[in-house]
């Protein structure tokens, strides 16, 4: 097929989904079918863009000019491909995980659900292919407004209370930094087109660069650097996929791969690292990583823990492309990759406890592993990935980062890493303990059994993921050096 | 030849309709002369449009007498451009205003409201097209009489009291204005605006014409309803009939924002206006303090139709303010904002017509859960409120992007900073009502529909239309982007 045919295949084919699960809406086998078939469909046609993107040929489709300069654009380079393989691979074991949770957990509206997950990612690829701010924009929008039905899909008054930190910061955010930023950009550049090599001249003022920077960094508030976090506790009200699949992947990597996307491409490391002191920005993700560390660490509500420490992970992914060495950008781009699968596993069994016991509380689940072994052995992996502890895939892209930080002795960052090493082991480890080398207190909890089989399925095929990550990164590396190659 | 008539039978086509529809004395006869009659004008205006593309400027001589002397229908690409703006929303408001107007009007008023709509609309038109200021002053009072005459049509009593205020600070707006030409008239001896352009510039009397600006400044203000002198807008809008003020949304301030650069470039001209006098200064100012005052007031409002009137307000800012920063992008992106905010705004009160003709209430509290019943009206609703906010592929996000660009190229950060501001502020006072309409519970009273109080079916096919208008125009900008670049350019660079 050609490129350009698949490119908008991918962005048409969740649309498409929604018309199937609406037209089945009746029948919820049918429907969940329709949702199963697209997003595998979904798989087949952004992985076969992937040889020509790792042969160095990057297809562009180019849509229409709303105005002169403001088009709608996509191109599928490196970062996209990686993030848009991710999304698309763990929608469909999402939407697997999604109709044992769903049912078992007897939620209303679920036809809204599955139509709404869909135009989340249809704006998930829109966001990884696009080719220039605008458009990036447009589809960040999307992202938002999409799921914010998913966020509230309760219904009750706190989910909505929630539900209104959650609009309001995000789209706060972006039309009162984002967008003035992309703005600003066009006005001194003429160009808002992701270039390699940047589009800013190498003699602009130095201050303007840091300012835009920063006004970048914080605009994009699904990047979660503090203080626009709040956003993320407020959305664990969700249903666990949606926290999973859109609070772990979709909405969060949205956010660290535009900061990514914007570092490397209309900045360039190379212009940061020759004008200005980016060392502002390693200061700022470092300390969001030891505080929401130890918030994690403080928290006893299980999914508010995993947020904090999804906040932790993505700022680990701006101090890495801050540190503009190309093997830390490497290591940015494969942790983007290891926190999905990871951070996944870990949302799904949180899910699966929450499914069989009903229990949300950390300090609630001594023992809770000799009922559901298998659940809580992927937790274990998970947990281990988080840590940075071989043979999973976290281990890699810690190594990368820190070898880069060591590079160019930025001790700083090497303290933040190996601190934070320890927090995160804190603050996992002992759930995993608890949970396998203490009997409960009370009788009856001794009776619980494994989750719905979807439900264990997924939880234990993204943990086998995560360790197979560790012996087969080639593809995410090959994507990520091509990446740093034509860039720095 | 028919085609060199038509800047005349732009205006002369619904006054001569008006007392047509008073002597068929018919509420239906009325509303189908009236729509048909837009309908003409809307093509009439079409046809200017595309001969003012290939020919630049058209003037035509009222009554065969030749400027000076005689009155000059002047028509540029501005004139075209608020032309179409306003015979477009003319259109889509009569199509859909029967039932509402029914509803609303006592039945035995209904002729008149149709008969002072097209007074009103040859008011707004004449304004538009004429070239000759004591003529221009003319229009302006028969459109502002008839909109207060529309006003007062209303069955609620509030709408009187609303009338009456508008009459007086519209009176004491147009005697201003009237002064202005007449101290105008004084220095030059003449009427004509592109005689008095030339004849200003060599005039020595600079007191009288500092004073006769003055004059216009403020009684236009009052107007355009620019802040402060706004007070009479928010009643105006909230207590006549639903079907006027999305009229009156859509038009009568924009025509004054016209007169406003009309006179500023083509008149007074831009040195002396912006250079001697530092009006821009004083626009600024208070175009920032109407964003702010509007957007914030808006969120205050417990009714729909008064939420919308301050949003108004600040809109109105948004559009002074392009001009304020006299620059070519600035001034291109006020008039992008008239042309875009007309449509966004009629789409908004056409839907709370229909929620006010379904359901008989204004309130933000009583349409708790209504968007289960009429889910199409609020899916209408929601489509103009994101285009109001500006959210990508609607055509409020065209407006603020250039207005934004405009302030950044004048390096005025302040600006940027306020119109983010006022847009998270939009977010709020329409997601007010969104969220109204979608979660909250319905109390059981207002929830039940008459089946007959559907919404009407034309006043649907209207609503359909502003909204695909609102996407077209955030997807394909070529008609109005392009038009509004050129108007700029000739505008500042004459």
């Amino acid at each position: 097929m050609n490129s350009q045919l698949l490119i908008s295949a991918s962005l048409l084919l969740p649309i498409l989904g929604i018309l199937f699960i609406s037209l089945a809406r009746k029948n919820a086998n049918l429907r969940e079918i329709s949702t199963l078939i697209v997003s595998m469909a979904l798989i087949y046609v952004v992985y076969s863009l992937l040889p020509d993107v790792l042969n160095g040929i990057y297809p562009e489709l180019y849509l229409f000019d709303v105005t002169s300069n403001l088009v709608i654009h996509f191109q599928v380079e490196p970062l996209g491909m990686v993030f848009a393989c991710v999304a698309s691979f763990l929608w469909l074991i999402n939407s697997i995980y999604s109709i044992g949770y769903m049912r078992a957990n007897k939620y209303k509206n679920q036809t809204r659900f599955y139509i709404y997950f869909a135009l989340a990612i249809a704006s998930t690829i829109g966001i990884a292919f696009s080719a220039n701010l605008f458009t990036l924009f447009i589809f960040y929008e999307f992202l938002t407004l999409s799921t914010y039905p998913l966020v509230t899909h309760k219904e009750t008054e706190e989910v909505k209370r929630s539900g209104r930190v959650y609009l309001g910061i995000l789209l706060a955010t972006s039309i009162c930094l984002f967008l003035p930023a992309i703005i600003w950009t066009y006005q001194l550049t003429g160009s808002i087109h992701f270039t390699p090599g940047g589009v800013f001249d190498k003699y602009e003022d130095p201050v303007i660069i840091l300012c835009l920077l920063l006004i970048f960094v914080y605009g994009i508030g699904k990047a979660a650097l503090m203080p626009v976090h709040r956003w993320l506790p407020s959305a664990m009200v969700a249903p666990t996929p949606v926290s999973a699949l859109l609070h772990a992947v979709a909405v969060v990597k949205a956010g660290v791969f535009s900061v990514v996307k914007i570092i490397i491409y209309i900045f360039s490391p190379s212009l940061l690292s020759n004008t200005i002191d980016v060392n502002v920005l390693l200061y700022l993700s470092g300390a969001t990583i030891l505080v929401a560390s130890i918030i994690a660490l403080r928290s006893d509500n299980l999914k508010r823990r995993l947020a904090y420490s999804t906040i932790s992970q993505l700022s680990y992914v701006i101090l890495a492309t801050a540190l503009l060495v190309p093997i830390s950008i490497m290591g940015a781009v494969l942790h983007i990759v290891a926190h999905a699968f990871g951070k996944i596993t870990l949302f799904f069994a949180a899910g699966a406890i929450y499914t069989t016991t009903k229990k949300t509380k950390v300090s609630q689940l001594n023992g809770i592993g000799k009922s559901m072994p298998w659940t809580m052995l992927a937790f274990a992996i998970g947990s281990l990935s988080m840590i940075g502890i071989p043979p999973t895939a976290g281990f890699l892209s810690k190594w990368f980062i820190l070898q880069g930080a060591l590079d160019i002795e930025a001790w700083f960052a090497v303290s933040i890493i190996v601190i934070s090493t320890l927090l995160n082991a804190a603050y996992f480890l002992p759930i995993v303990y608890v949970a396998f080398f203490r009997n409960s207190e009370i009788q009856r909890d001794r009776v619980y059994h494994e989750a719905p089989f979807p439900i264990v399925f997924t939880v234990f095929s993204t943990a086998c993921i995560t360790i197979i990550l560790f012996f087969f990164p080639d593809i995410p590396l090959q994507l990520a050096k091509l990446l740093i190659g034509e860039n720095i | 030849m028919i085609t060199s008539q038509l800047p005349a039978l732009q205006v002369i086509l619904p006054l001569a309709a008006a007392p047509l529809c008073v002597i068929l004395h018919h509420r239906t006869l009325a509303w189908v002369i009236a729509l048909l009659v837009s309908i003409f004008s809307f093509c009439i205006s079409c046809a200017l449009f595309n001969q003012v593309l290939s020919e630049n400027t058209i003037t035509y001589a009222m009554g065969g007498w030749v400027a000076p002397w005689g009155i000059e229908y002047y028509i540029d690409k501005l004139t075209a451009y608020m032309l179409l703006i306003i015979n477009g929303v003319a259109v889509l408001v009569l199509l859909g205003a029967r039932r509402s107007i029914e509803n609303e009007i006592a039945s035995d008023r209904i002729y008149l409201f149709y008969t002072t709509f097209l007074l009103n609309l040859t008011g707004l038109l004449g304004v538009i097209t004429t070239g000759d200021a004591f003529n221009l002053f003319v229009f302006i009072e028969i459109a502002s009489l008839s909109s207060y005459a529309m006003i007062s049509l209303g069955k609620d009593k509030r709408s009187l009291y609303a009338a009456f205020k508008y009459l007086i600070f519209g009176t004491i707006g147009a005697s201003f204005i009237l002064i202005s030409v007449g101290l105008l008239y004084v220095v030059t001896g003449t009427l004509n605006i592109v005689d008095l352009s030339e004849k200003l510039l060599i005039a020595d009397n600079r007191a009288t014409i500092t004073t006769a600006f003055v004059f216009f400044v403020v009684g236009i203000g009052i107007k355009a309803a620019i802040f402060p002198l706004h007070l009479w807008l928010p009643d105006a809008y909230t207590y006549s009939p639903s079907i006027v003020s999305t009229f009156l949304a859509g038009t009568t301030t924009k025509v004054f924002i016209y007169v406003l650069i009309r006179f500023v470039y083509s008149l007074f001209g831009y040195e002396f206006s912006f250079f001697v006098e530092s009006f821009h200064y004083v626009l600024m100012v208070s175009a920032c303090a109407a964003i702010l005052y509007g957007s914030y007031l808006a969120i205050k409002q417990d009714s729909l139709k008064r939420t919308l009137a301050y949003s108004s307000i600040a809109q109105i800012g948004y559009m002074f303010l392009g001009i304020s920063l006299i620059t070519e992008l600035g001034l291109m992106s006020s008039l992008i904002h008239i042309f875009n905010h007309a449509f966004i705004k009629v789409g908004l009160f056409l839907a709370v017509t229909a929620i006010i003709y379904s359901y008989n209430t204004d309130s933000i509290e009583k349409i708790a859960g209504l968007a289960k019943t009429s889910p199409f009206v609020f899916l209408l609703f929601i489509i103009s409120g994101l285009s109001l906010i500006g959210v990508p592929l609607t055509s409020g996000f065209i407006s603020k992007w250039y207005l934004i660009k405009a302030s950044l190229e004048a390096d005025y950060w302040i600006l940027v900073f306020i119109i983010v501001i006022s847009s998270v502020l939009a977010i709020i006072y329409i997601g007010r009502i969104i969220e109204a309409a979608y979660f909250k519970v319905s109390d059981k009273q207002t929830a039940t529909v008459d089946l007959d109080k559907k919404i009407p079916y034309l006043l649907f096919v209207s609503l359909v239309f502003i909204s695909c208008i609102n996407i077209y125009f955030g997807i394909e900008t070529t008609l109005n982007v392009d038009m509004a670049s050129q108007i700029a350019n000739e505008l500042i660079n004459k």
